[in-house]
C-alpha cells in the first residue's frame, strides 16, 4: 500500500475543478497548473525510486483487498510513462502560456488540460479494466473539448468525426468488458490474467483479445487511423503537441498492458496480428508523410508511423523487442512533442502551413532550425540521439523472433521519415530568406524555453541511455513475466 | 429469458448500425445511443439474469443477483449521457457553421 500513487491522478483533478470556480484569474491558474505538473513529476520520480528498491507499488482504494476493490498499480513501465508524460505536458503548458490566447484561457483551457492529464495518468496507473474505461472516457471528453475549443469551422468538422469514431470504439470497449466479465467473472487485470492462465486461452478469449486490439488500435492510431490526421492538425500547436505526445500513447500503453499481462498465451495469433497491423500502419503512414506539403499533415502522419513502430516491438514479444518498445515510447513522447511545438512556432511565424510558401527561416532563427534538425535526426534514429537505441533494440528483437519483414519495413519507413522531415527542413529553413524579421506574423519570444528543455532531454536520452537502462530493464522484466505484477497486486493473499 | 434478451440486443444493434451508416448527423447520434443502450443490456445479461433477492447478506437468501454489472451500467449510462449531450451540442454548432447536416458534405478533402 502506497498512498503516493493516487497523487498523480487526483492532484490535476482537484486543481482543474478549482479553476472552474476562478474562471477569470488567469495568472493564478497558470501558476497553479505549473506547480501541479512539477509536483506530479517529482512524485513520479519518488515512486520510481521506491519501485526500484521495493518492487511494484500498489494502492487498494478504500482498503478493499484485490480482487474485490479497485486498485492502482504502479509498476516501472507505467511510472516511466507517467514521468515522461508529466515532463512533456509541463513543456506544452509553458508553450501554451504565450500562444493559446485569452479566449481559450477564459474558457477553461487549464481545467481541460489538467483533466486530460488526470485521464492519462489514471489510465497508466489503474489495475482494473473498467476503471481503465472510465479514465479513457475522462481523457477523451477533455480531448473532445480541447479539439473543438475555439469553434472554428474546420475544428467543428473534424471534432465531429473524432467524437463519433471514439464513441463507437468506447462502445466496443464496453462490449469487450462485458465478455471478459462473463468469461472470467472479474475485472481486476491481475485476476483476469490468473483466471485465463488457469482456464487456458481458448478461441473465444482470443476473439475477445482481438476485439480489445481493435478498440485500443483505434485510440492508438494503429491501422484504423483515418480520423487522426484531421483532428490533430486543427487545434493550436500546444494542444496538438500534447495530443501527439500523449493520446495515442495511452492506446499503445493499453495494448502493451493487455497483451503482456492478460492475452499472452496465443502469440502466434494475437501478436502476429499486431505485427501485421503495425507493418501496414508504418507503410500507410509513410506514404502519407511523403505525399503532403502541409507541415502539420506531414507531422501527424509521423505520429502514425511512430505508433506502428512501437507496436512492432511488442509484436516480436522478445525481451529485446520490448526493451526497444519502452525506450522508443519514452523517446517518441518527448520528440513528437518537440517537433509539433517547433512546427507550431514555424506556422506562428510564417502564417501558413504550406511548406512551399516558406523559405530561409534559419537566417533569422538559427536556434529553431537546429532544434528542428536535432528532433528530425532523433525521430529517424541517428546516433547519438534518443531514437537510436529504441530502433536498434526493436530491429534486433524482430530479427530474433524471425519477423524479418517487420524489421525491414521498420527500417524502410525510417527512410520515409528521413525524406519527409528533410523535405520540411530544406523548404522551411534553407533557401532565400523571404520573410524579414519585421514581416513575421509572430515572435518567438518566450517560446524557446520549452523547446530547449525538450531538446536537452532528447540529447540526454540519446547520450546517456545507461542512466535509465536499469529502470527500463526492470520495466521489461515486469512485462515479460506477468507473475511479478500478479504477486504485487495480491500481496500474498489467497487468489479466489 | 437470456435468449429473448439476446434477440432484443441484436435488434438494437441492427437498428443502431443502420442509423450510423446513414449520412444525417442526428441519425448517427441516435444510432450511437441505441448501440450504447444495447451494450448496457448486454452487460446485464452477461452477469446472468438470476432469479433471486438483492445481494444483501442475510441467512434466508441463497440466490442473489450479481450487483457488479448494475454498477458498471450505472457508470456507463452517466458517461454516455455526458458524451451524448456534448455530441448534440457539437452537431448543432457544426450545423450552424457549415449550414448542412450531411456528413458527406463534411468530408473536406478537396479544398485543403
Amino acid at each position: 500500500m502506497n498512498n503516493l500513487l493516487i497523487w498523480p491522478v487526483i492532484m490535476p483533478l482537484i486543481a482543474g475543478l478549482i479553476f472552474i470556480l476562478f474562471r477569470n484569474h488567469i495568472r493564478l491558474q497558470r501558476i497553479i497548473s505549473l506547480i501541479v505538473m512539477v509536483l506530479v513529476s517529482g512524485i513520479s520520480i519518488i515512486i520510481i525510486g521506491q519501485i526500484k528498491n521495493n518492487g511494484i507499488q500498489t494502492l487498494q482504494l478504500g482498503g478493499w483487498q484485490a480482487p474485490y476493490g479497485i486498485g492502482l498499480v504502479g509498476d516501472m513501465f507505467s511510472m516511466l510513462l507517467v514521468l515522461t508524460s508529466s515532463i512533456v505536458s509541463l513543456c506544452c503548458l509553458l508553450f501554451s502560456f504565450k500562444t493559446i490566447g485569452q479566449g481559450r484561457e477564459k474558457h477553461y483551457f487549464y481545467s481541460l488540460f489538467l483533466f486530460l492529464i488526470t485521464g492519462v495518468n489514471g489510465s497508466f496507473l489503474t489495475g482494473d479494466l473498467f476503471n481503465l474505461y472510465v479514465f479513457f472516457e475522462i481523457l477523451l471528453l477533455a480531448s473532445y473539448v480541447l479539439v473543438s475549443l475555439g469553434g472554428g469551422k474546420l475544428q467543428l468538422r473534424e471534432t465531429m468525426k473524432y467524437v463519433i469514431i471514439n464513441v463507437l470504439s468506447s462502445a466496443f470497449f464496453l462490449i469487450g468488458i462485458a465478455y471478459i466479465y462473463s468469461l472470467t467473472g472479474t475485472l481486476n487485470l491481475a485476476h483476469i490474467s490468473v483466471r485465463i492462465a488457469e482456464a487456458g486461452q481458448d478461441g473465444f478469449i482470443t476473439t475477445v483479445a482481438l476485439l480489445f486490439l481493435l478498440v485500443f488500435g483505434i485510440k492508438a492510431g494503429l491501422f484504423l487511423f483515418y480520423w487522426l490526421p484531421g483532428s490533430y492538425q486543427v487545434p493550436p500547436a500546444a494542444i496538438s503537441a500534447l495530443f501527439a505526445a500523449l493520446l495515442t500513447k495511452v492506446g499503445i500503453y493499453a495494448i502493451i498492458r493487455m497483451f503482456t499481462l492478460v492475452f499472452y498465451h496465443e502469440p502466434e495469433i494475437t501478436h502476429t496480428m499486431i505485427g501485421v497491423l503495425a507493418a501496414l500502419t508504418m507503410i500507410l503512414g509513410g506514404i502519407g508523410a511523403i505525399g503532403y506539403w502541409d507541415i502539420s499533415r506531414i507531422l501527424t502522419y509521423n505520429v502514425i508511423i511512430g505508433s506502428g513502430f512501437i507496436l512492432a516491438g511488442l509484436a516480436t514479444f522478445t525481451s529485446f523487442g520490448l526493451l526497444g518498445t519502452v525506450y522508443y515510447l519514452v523517446h517518441d513522447m518527448i520528440t513528437k512533442a518537440l517537433i509539433f511545438l517547433i512546427a507550431g512556432v514555424i506556422i506562428y511565424l510564417t502564417g501558413t502551413r504550406n511548406i512551399k510558401e516558406m523559405s530561409g527561416l534559419i537566417r533569422n532563427h538559427p536556434y529553431l532550425g537546429w532544434m528542428f534538425f536535432i528532433a528530425a535526426l532523433a525521430l529517424i534514429g541517428i546516433p547519438p540521439l534518443s531514437g537510436f537505441i529504441g530502433k536498434v533494440f526493436i530491429t534486433r528483437g524482430s530479427f530474433e523472433a524471425e519477423y524479418y519483414w517487420l524489421g525491414a519495413i521498420g527500417l524502410i519507413t525510417s527512410l520515409m521519415i528521413l525524406y519527409s522531415l528533410m523535405k520540411i527542413f530544406m523548404n522551411v529553413f534553407w533557401g532565400e530568406t523571404i520573410l524579414s524579421e519585421d514581416e513575421e506574423k509572430g515572435s518567438t519570444k518566450g517560446l524557446i524555453l520549452p523547446l530547449v528543455l525538450l531538446t536537452a532531454l532528447t540529447i540526454a536520452l540519446g547520450i546517456g541511455p545507461e542512466w535509465i537502462h536499469s529502470y527500463v530493464e526492470i520495466a521489461v522484466d515486469g512485462l515479460m513475466d506477468p507473475e511479478v505484477y500478479i504477486e504485487a497486486v495480491f500481496a500474498g493473499n489467497d487468489i479466489p | 429469458m437470456e435468449t429473448l434478451m439476446a434477440i432484443v440486443i441484436g435488434i438494437l444493434f441492427t437498428i443502431g448500425t443502420y442509423l450510423i451508416l446513414t449520412n444525417q448527423m442526428l441519425r448517427i447520434i441516435l444510432g450511437l445511443s441505441l448501440i450504447s443502450h444495447a451494450i448496457n443490456l448486454m452487460i446485464m445479461v452477461m452477469g446472468g439474469l438470476k432469479q433471486g433477492g438483492p445481494p444483501l447478506l442475510t441467512e434466508k437468501l441463497h440466490t442473489f443477483t450479481d450487483a457488479i454489472p448494475q454498477a458498471l451500467i450505472l457508470t456507463a449510462i452517466v458517461i454516455n449521457f455526458a458524451v451524448t449531450a456534448f455530441l448534440l451540442v457539437l452537431s448543432y454548432r457544426t450545423y450552424k457553421k457549415h449550414g448542412t447536416a450531411d456528413m458527406n458534405k463534411l468530408r473536406g478533402n478537396e479544398h485543403e
